[in-house]
């Protein structure tokens, strides 16, 4: 970092999301989770599809922490190994929305005018349309390919992003840098590398932290109607719905993935909003 | 003036309905299998004089162009997975119990939400304000299909007070209806208590209460008033999310609404069926979006003076 004595605006806004104490501990509780989804081919406990039919659905114990389902599977391995999918989705979905939604969120606001507006009200319409149901015909119809579903997933989550960066690009158009390297004759990539995108890194981190969940419950949404992911792999949304099949007989199932997936949403709520208060001045004053 | 609007948002509904049409259809039809395929094998003569018949036969782009032909006369087509059922009977039987799910999910959204917002809002940071906004984090993060089999679990397998699944009676209503509506609630009355506070910062809510008027009035009155605006368009989009929400929904508690058709038009490769369902969601919503847009205009005169923003 720069030197100690005077404090830039990120110093100050790393300072003000260090004393939200929620979004620091939610981090470090993100940080745990994706760890050891990360690292779960190692760490977890059985092979995820291995089966014990003999065994059968176990209630929590000392040997399965958190339970078997009906086919003997270790749940904390399945969970780890769901966790890797999930959590995968909402990383990817988000970096393919945070691209498209920059680019022409930037191409609008650079454009201005019928330009703008125009591209604009396509976000609009666009997201008034039930984009659900196109995610979910696209993972069937992709549903072998991992990838894209990844790339239908983000394809329909660049929306917010595009606007707010539109709106923040036209403000920075007119700023004085911005104009002296036009002057200057500095390409139009140049301008977008060195100064758009410097600009904007701090408020597409922020809603890029706000697009993962989303991006996630999507996911678990498909998967749970049965039309996501497949066997033997499995998500946090598909152990969710298998559990809540047999809940009578073993609520474990329902309630250990539940129980994960809504708090793993809860933290990145927790950051996204921190970081927003943190470093987004205007958002807070809103 | 405002005919000449709603008449330009009409009009842009042609195109985006066109787009969503093709869209869906191509889709549709890159579904691995195809609708004739079932357990049992038939012979493939058979096969063959089902698709001719259905038309099925003929490259892609002209059965869409047929497609939207039939569609402009209000013809959504044959059902390929019912025989002798068309696509408009069986979309029109299962529309009013999607309709009464969503507006009692609504109404209750709009029910708890609003209110929970004002109440929090008016004493922010205290218990008043705390306790409610923890439930309605939980609300934003625990989404329908984990809250629907906990409601399922506690109140109809444990208490045994609801029917867990199934349709027909008021009492089959409660859980599905709950479900939808406190989901969508939960961000209502976060957006809710955002505006409203904002709202009573500004000069004339001080008038008001300087002018003794009672706190209650000052905060439901005055600041709603103003902090509502957003919340309406914000029902616009809400309805989209109730929309998503019933397709699970209504599969896990077994109600015979538009959700459950969709999800099982798709397993089926009802192509027909597939089209005809997703039409219907987004007209649904496209003017759904129309009329919250209208309803801002009518609560906020500066919006009706014809600024687009």
């Amino acid at each position: 970092m720069s030197g100690p004595t005077a404090l830039g605006p990120t110093e100050t806004g790393w300072q003000r999301f260090r004393k939200d104490r929620a979004a620091v501990f939610a981090a470090w509780f993100l940080l745990a989770i994706a760890a050891a989804c990360l690292l779960s081919p190692w760490i977890a406990p059985y092979p995820y599809q291995r089966q014990d039919l003999a065994l059968g659905a176990v209630a929590p114990c000392a040997t399965h922490w958190f339970g078997t389902d009906i086919l003997g599977r270790d749940v904390l391995s399945r969970l780890l190994q769901g966790g890797m999918v999930s959590l995968g989705v909402g990383l990817v979905a988000t970096v393919v929305a945070l691209a498209f939604g920059v680019l022409y969120g930037v191409a609008a606001g650079q454009a201005g005018g019928l330009v703008e507006r125009a591209m604009m009200r396509t976000v609009d319409i666009l997201s008034t349309l039930p984009l659900t149901l196109i995610v979910i015909l696209c993972m069937v119809v992709f549903g072998q390919n991992i990838w894209m579903i990844f790339l239908a997933v983000g394809g329909v989550s660049w929306l917010t992003m595009s606007r707010i960066i539109c709106t923040e690009t036209v403000s920075l158009k007119n700023r004085q840098f911005v104009e002296v390297s036009v002057a200057l004759g500095q390409s139009k990539v140049g301008v977008f590398t060195h100064h758009y995108l410097p600009n904007l890194a701090g408020i597409i981190a922020i809603y890029a932290t706000l697009t993962v969940p989303g991006v996630m419950m999507l996911e678990a949404f498909v998967s749970f109607l049965g039309l996501g992911v497949q066997a033997p792999m499995t998500s946090w949304g598909l152990m969710i719905k298998d559990g809540a099949d047999i809940m009578e007989e073993c609520p474990w199932l329902l309630i250990a993935p539940s129980v994960v997936f809504a708090l793993t949403l809860l933290s990145l709520n927790f950051v996204g909003d921190g970081l927003r208060d943190a470093f987004d001045p205007r958002a807070s004053k809103k | 003036m405002r005919y000449g609007y709603i008449f330009t948002r009409l009009a842009e509904m042609l195109p985006v309905l066109l787009i969503v049409v093709a869209a869906t259809f191509f889709l549709a039809h890159a579904v691995p299998g195809g609708p004739f395929e079932k357990d049992r094998r038939m012979p493939p003569e058979v096969k063959k004089r089902l698709e001719e018949y259905y038309g099925l036969d003929k490259p892609l782009a002209s059965q869409l162009v047929t497609y939207v032909g039939n569609l402009c006369k209000g013809d959504l087509g044959p059902s390929l997975k019912y025989p002798g059922w068309s696509v408009n009977e069986i979309i029109g039987s299962r529309i009013p119990v999607s309709i009464q799910l969503g507006l009692t999910a609504l109404l209750l959204a709009i029910l708890i939400g609003i209110p929970v917002g004002v109440l929090a809002a008016s004493r922010p940071n205290t218990w008043l304000d705390r306790v409610p906004m923890g439930f309605t984090l939980l609300g934003i993060c625990v989404p329908s299909f984990v809250l629907g089999p906990l409601f399922a679990l506690v109140f109809a397998l444990g208490l045994g007070w609801f029917p867990p699944c199934g349709w027909g009676s008021p009492i089959h209503f409660v859980l599905p209806a709950l479900t939808l509506g406190i989901v969508t609630a939960a961000p209502l009355a976060r957006l809710t208590r955002g505006k409203v506070i904002e709202a009573g910062n500004q000069d004339y809510v001080r008038t008001a209460r300087a002018k003794g008027l009672p706190e209650r009035r000052v905060w439901f009155v005055h600041a709603l008033r103003n902090g509502i605006l957003p919340v309406v368009t914000y029902l616009g989009p809400a309805a989209a999310g109730l929309v998503s929400g019933s397709f699970v929904v209504e599969s896990l508690f077994d109600v015979p609404g538009l959700g459950r058709l969709f999800v099982s038009s798709i397993i089926n490769r009802d192509f027909t069926l597939i089209l005809g369902t997703t039409l219907v969601y987004a007209a649904a919503l496209l003017v759904l979006n129309l009329v919250a847009d209208l309803a801002k205009a009518a609560l906020d005169p500066r919006v009706a003076r014809g600024g687009d923003r």
